[in-house]
């Protein structure tokens, strides 16, 4: 993917125009704030005219902080949308002014007609030629093409989309590059696949999270709590104050400043900007969501249910060993195996040629005049014919009868080989030269790099794998065994997937797997988090809800990584945001009621400047803390694969005794500041 | 402290604990029908009650409200007609309406807030049949409260939170009458008068002659103990000598008061098939009271600032039973305001200040340390709620608490339920400054610390009284019953919808990537929550009171 690059002027723009109050009508905690520093404004102007007890230029520098309190919330949302918006502009830039050739129906030579690409509804026809960009998200119903999806998914290798099966999707601002597709299309204008991950990405449509409401509730019900304890002490400290004699009151500058003060304005201010950084984290990984609920889904998965093709092994079988017939060298089973494949382009062909070359740096060439025997449905073997050569390779059974065709015998060891390695979970393939057997080539399914570390780490994040397949269970098993996953199921149909992602949600997990084919949109649906394959089919695209741009179903788990980071995020910032009130009290009460009770104004232990210097460090603190936690945010918290009680122990540790004594020395500091700058 | 007192602190918390087990297991088994009472069956039949029949959220929260509206009507019509119905040997006349008003909701809600002094205002009729059988009542109704509460975790998909008739009937009948019948037993043989004939006059060796006022004591005393109601027959409570006569008395019913909120806490745990959360409640608990005691404790024992340079030992004794002295005290001064029970056996206002701030943050935090019975683990569930929300994010799963998802709908009432007794306390209070100050009898500091703990005590529905506050006038009968109505129904109606919300949810798998709801840092973690929200919310308000007496502003 190509760097992008974030507009500061755009950003420093929005983050003003937050200042506005209607920015924070859906953020109680920045709502209050807002209304503080509104109100200090005003207090200030009083002050300058000779009211209150305070003096201007208390209360003019805490109206300062407060509204830079404000802005720094703002900041630190626009800065969020800003990286999304940049990544949004790449997008965009694929979407410029298309125009379409609709024709009537699906026939290459049937009469077109221009339109423009946003007056295309669902069910319309085009056609798309070579060279030309694809106008709207649609299913090719006719033709084959390679098209460059690069825009979309940043991968610059073409990929091939043909109508039928389960490559017909296409996406609008994409580029066909040979042949031609004609297209009906699936998304109506403004709605299509790029316009919802720019939306998606500009927070436009960003509705709150199901969490993110539950949360933005809590600290409601905390600001709440805390503006009636600031609210009634102002009274109480009278009553006291009138009883004791020392007559004393607290100024409503003090008592504002203490309440923006204890409120979680930290992560009041932050909470938007974690969100939309968490599905920036998301996009950065190439998959794309309809919203931000899938992403906390995926901090919640229990079962992944994992594809073995592709998933967990490569693509493809590979040639592992070559098992002689006896009589036979290895390296004569290997140069014919070799001879055998040269002309075989399938990937399993292709690593028999591989094999042969490294273990006996074989070379070989294909003879003159030879005769490539391709595989049919019907023989099963493969092979090549010609310069005394008669060369077979296929399928156990199916070699056996050809040989006994040829007159010779399967010899006992090389069929006890063959059933040997299916055994083991392999692929035993026959090679013979006419009727003299030569031996078995292995073929293995050879499981991904490192896959069995990442299970592992899954597996203490408490999250069982799962590993669905199509083959026999010995197979199954084996493979199973070698990539270490938890669990696994063979001779898997489509309906088991459904039934299988079912039985586990009535175990009460949350299961997320990843498919492609519109055989798996019911299980995809199913899924509580679903993550469809970009290649695959549109209907496959539209049960998941979420789009891996790669392709790689191994993207599950970094996704699953993403979502728990999100959640874990908003955690941290919440404790840190309500310890820290522990430090903000002792600093700030014994000053506020230093006129009330001069006894607690001797409670100082800090040893700061005077009751104003402190209110005022505390305010500065407060307000500084929302800027130096930005990068946080946007980042998210580091996060290590772990139990659940190790890390809530590690995060517990950093973030809420971290939040409880952080405050202290940052406080002391500020007023040592504030004080030498004559500011208090 | 003496060695004696460590002892018997330590003694008292062995058998509180030790208590807990068999009481936790046997009212399981009446909450989960496996134990019938003998008879219910005819019982349900006659009232018209088809136990099968299983109650939502709402419907058992009308249920438990219809059943304490019924029971404040009926006390202040008693109340109210004292004067002219039967059981009134001393002739005592009907009750002003403020304070039948303030009687009623404060025995109906579990408070037992007395503005009334027993013997001088009440009749034996009041008393027994008011009073008493609301004790009974209101303790029921909590624990049927934390059943219905336990079903909402432990139920899937469903609406069905339980019969609230059935579990009231069950709890009355198996738990509370056969236990309250033999500690009122024990408490005669130890001297508490059980009587319904007159107050007694005796000849002092000095002139004149003193009414000695007696009555159906034990038979009161006995649930004023075991449902943490707290309402004394006398006007001095346990401090009273036919009330709480003998050493023994005292440590049984210290016990008494205690021991079935921390049965329930186990109770909780099987409810919700998982005792080892039910384990790790009830040493959340313990851990806040230990703490509590030993803060107290020591500054009880520290010397005495206006007894420096006598020639005396600086204890500490005054506003205390001699009887019993520092160490039972104090034990009951804590246990007293951690569990809701609300009787006294020493004058709370003549604690140290540090004592009265334990005994004030106790309530404050919604008396979830013990708590009054039901209500004390149904309140705490509060704070378990906002616990794992905070910590299952902090672990990177969106929050849960023994299976059931914590979404906006939970936090929502979690956050009325927790909203509801602070607004109540802090509000009241500032109303009580600006109008209520004619009854405030201590001067400075320890004046607001009067108000500020009035309130506390009836929002947290605990009913101990600080002393020094005149709250027999008709402002601080309505706004203490209006305090003591909001600090119950406020959590109780939330919780109760809650658990409705929950049943609804299926129970999702614990597996390793779950926050366990047991072990130390959970216990460490719910109680430093239940400590950081009473701080965030009280501390202002604390500083003001018990903080300022400690620093010895002008008093």
């Amino acid at each position: 993917m190509k760097p992008v690059s974030v507009d500061v002027a755009r950003v420093l723009r929005d983050s003003l125009r937050r200042l506005a109050p209607q920015a924070h009508l859906r953020n109680p905690v920045m709502a209050i704030t807002w209304l503080g520093a509104a109100f200090t404004s005003l207090l200030w102007l009083t002050a300058l005219a000779g009211h209150g007890s305070e003096s201007p230029a208390f209360v003019g520098q805490i109206s300062v902080w407060l509204w830079f309190t404000v802005w720094f919330a703002g900041l630190a949302e626009a800065m969020a949308e800003g990286r999304g918006r940049a990544h949004a502009e790449h997008l965009r830039g694929a979407k410029q002014a298309l125009s379409a050739r609709r024709v009537s129906e699906a026939r290459v030579d049937a009469p077109v007609t221009a339109v423009e690409a946003t007056a295309l509804v669902p069910g319309d026809l085009v056609v798309v030629r070579a060279g030309e960009v694809i106008p709207a998200d649609g299913e090719a119903v006719s033709g084959i093409a390679s098209v460059d999806e690069s825009a979309v998914t940043g991968e610059s290798a073409p990929v091939i989309r043909a109508s039928g099966g389960d490559r017909s999707a296409v996406t609008g601002g994409t580029r066909v590059l040979s042949d031609h597709l004609i297209i009906r299309i699936t998304a109506a204008p403004g709605d299509g696949f790029i316009d919802r991950m720019i939306a998606l990405v500009e927070g436009a449509k960003r509705q709150k999270t199901p969490n993110e409401i539950a949360l933005t509730i809590l600290l409601a019900a905390m600001t709440l709590v805390l503006l009636l304890a600031v609210v009634t002490l102002g009274p109480y400290a009278a009553f006291v104050g009138e009883r004791t004699g020392t007559s004393g009151t607290i100024g409503l500058a003090t008592l504002v400043a203490l309440l923006v003060c204890l409120i979680p304005t930290t992560i009041g201010g932050l909470l938007p900007a974690i969100g939309i950084a968490g599905i920036d984290r998301l996009h950065r990984a190439n998959v794309i969501t309809r919203s931000g609920r899938a992403v906390e889904a995926a901090g919640d998965v229990g079962v992944l249910l994992l594809d073995k093709t592709g998933t967990i092994t490569l693509g493809n079988r590979q040639a592992s060993a070559f098992l002689p017939a006896p009589g036979v060298t290895e390296e004569d089973l290997a140069r014919a195996a070799q001879i055998a494949s040269l002309a075989d382009e399938t990937p399993e062909g292709r690593s028999i040629v591989v094999l042969a070359k490294e273990r006996f740096n074989l070379r070989s060439e294909a003879p003159a005049g030879a005769v490539v025997v391709p595989f049919t449905a019907l023989s099963r073997m493969s092979g090549l014919d010609g310069a005394g050569l008669c060369l077979r390779k296929g399928a156990t059974a199916a070699v056996a009868a050809w040989v006994v065709d040829q007159g010779g015998t399967m010899p006992a060891a090389v069929t006890a080989a063959a059933e040997g390695a299916a055994r083991g979970g392999a692929t035993p393939l026959v090679v013979t030269d006419g009727p003299r057997v030569l031996g078995v080539v292995v073929l293995k399914d050879i499981v991904k790099g490192g896959i069995r570390e990442r299970f592992a780490d899954l597996r203490r994040m408490g999250i069982t794998t799962v590993m669905i397949t199509g083959d026999n269970a010995q197979t199954a098993a084996a493979i199973a065994a070698e990539a270490g996953v938890d669990d696994f199921r063979a001779q898997v149909t489509p309906e088991d997937k459904l039934r299988l992602i079912r039985e586990y949600q009535a175990g009460g997990r949350l299961v997320a797997m990843a498919g492609d084919g519109t055989n798996d949109a019911p299980a995809l649906a199913q899924a509580d988090v679903a993550v469809a394959m970009h290649a695959g089919t549109q209907a496959a695209k539209e049960a998941g809800n979420l789009v891996d741009l790669d392709s790689n179903p191994t993207k599950l788990i970094e996704i699953v990584r993403i979502g728990k980071q999100l959640l874990m995020t908003r955690g941290a910032l919440t404790t840190f945001s309500l310890t820290n009130d522990i430090a903000k009290y002792f600093v700030i009460i014994p000053a506020a009621l230093a006129g009330v009770a001069p006894a607690l104004g001797g409670f100082n232990p800090l040893g700061l400047g005077s009751p104003q210097s402190a209110i005022l460090a505390a305010v500065i603190v407060n307000a500084l803390l929302i800027p130096l936690l930005i990068p946080l945010a946007l980042r998210g918290v580091a996060w290590r694969p772990a139990s659940a009680s190790q890390v809530l122990g590690r995060n517990l540790l950093i973030y809420g005794l971290g939040g409880l004594l952080a405050p202290f020395p940052l406080i002391w500091a500020v007023d040592r500041l504030v004080v030498l700058a004559h500011l208090a | 402290m003496t060695p004696t007192d460590g002892l018997q602190m330590f003694l008292f918390l062995a058998v509180v604990l030790a208590a807990a087990v068999p009481l936790g297991w046997w009212c399981h088994r009446l909450l989960d029908g496996t134990w019938r009472i003998p008879g219910e069956t005819w019982l349900f039949r006659l009232a018209g009650i088809d136990p099968a029949v299983g109650y939502s959220g709402g419907h058992y929260a009308v249920a438990v409200l219809c059943l304490n509206g019924v029971g404040i009507a009926v006390v202040m019509t008693l109340l109210l007609l004292q004067g002219v119905l039967p059981g009134n040997p001393q002739g005592l006349p009907g009750t002003s309406w403020h304070l039948a008003f303030n009687t009623a909701v404060s025995f109906a809600t579990n408070t037992n807030w007395q503005s009334y002094g027993g013997e001088s205002t009440l009749s034996y009729l009041s008393q027994a049949l008011g009073l008493t059988v609301q004790n009974f009542l209101s303790a029921a109704t909590g624990i049927a409260v934390m059943a219905a509460v336990a079903r909402g975790f432990a139920r899937s998909t469903t609406t069905d939170l339980g019969n609230p008739w059935v579990d009231i009937t069950r709890v009355t009948l198996g738990l509370l009458v056969p236990l309250a019948a033999v500690f009122a037993l024990v408490l005669v043989w130890q001297g508490v008068p059980q009587t319904w004939g007159p107050s007694v006059t005796a000849q002092p060796l000095a002139s004149g002659e003193q009414v000695i006022a007696v009555g159906p004591a034990a038979s009161q005393i006995a649930i004023k103990q075991l449902g943490t109601n707290g309402g004394g027959f006398f006007n001095v409570n346990s401090a009273h000598p036919f009330e709480n006569p003998t050493p023994l008395t005292n440590f049984l019913q210290c016990l008494a008061l205690i021991a079935i909120p921390a049965g329930l806490a186990l109770t909780w745990g099987r409810l919700v098939a998982d005792r080892r959360h039910g384990r790790a409640v009830l040493l959340v608990m313990t851990l806040l009271l230990v703490t509590a005691l030993g803060s107290a404790w020591w500054s009880e024992t520290r010397p005495v600032a206006g007894l420096a340079g006598l020639n005396a030992e600086p204890v500490n004794l005054e506003g205390k039973e001699v009887r019993f002295g520092i160490g039972p005290s104090v034990t009951w001064l804590v246990a007293t305001t951690a569990a809701s029970n609300g009787s006294v056996n020493a004058m709370h206002a003549s604690m140290q200040p540090v004592t009265t701030l334990v005994g004030m943050a106790l309530m404050q935090v919604g008396e979830v340390v013990f708590g009054g019975v039901g209500s004390g683990v149904y309140g705490l569930v509060l704070y378990l709620l906002v616990t794992v929300f905070v910590a299952g994010l902090m672990v990177g799963r969106s929050p849960e608490l023994l299976g059931k998802r914590i979404e906006a709908r939970e936090m929502k009432w979690t956050a009325v339920a927790l909203l509801g007794p602070s607004a109540a306390i802090l509000l009241g209070t500032w109303l009580a400054c600006a109008v209520g100050s004619t009854s405030i009898a201590n001067p400075g500091a320890s004046g607001f610390s009067e108000v500020l703990y009035a309130l506390s005590s009836a929002a947290g529905n605990n009913g101990s009284a600080f002393a020094g506050l005149n709250a027999n006038t008709p402002f601080w009968n309505v706004l203490l019953g209006v305090a003591m109505l909001i600090g119950r129904y406020s959590v109780l109606v939330p919780v109760l919808i809650l658990a409705g919300s929950l049943a609804a949810k299926p129970r999702r798998a614990a597996d390793a990537g779950t926050m366990p709801a047991h072990g130390p840092l959970f216990i460490l973690l719910v109680a430093a929550v239940i400590v950081l929200v009473g701080a965030l919310t009280f501390l202002p308000a604390l500083v003001l009171g018990p903080v300022l007496a400690a620093l010895g502003s002008p008093s």
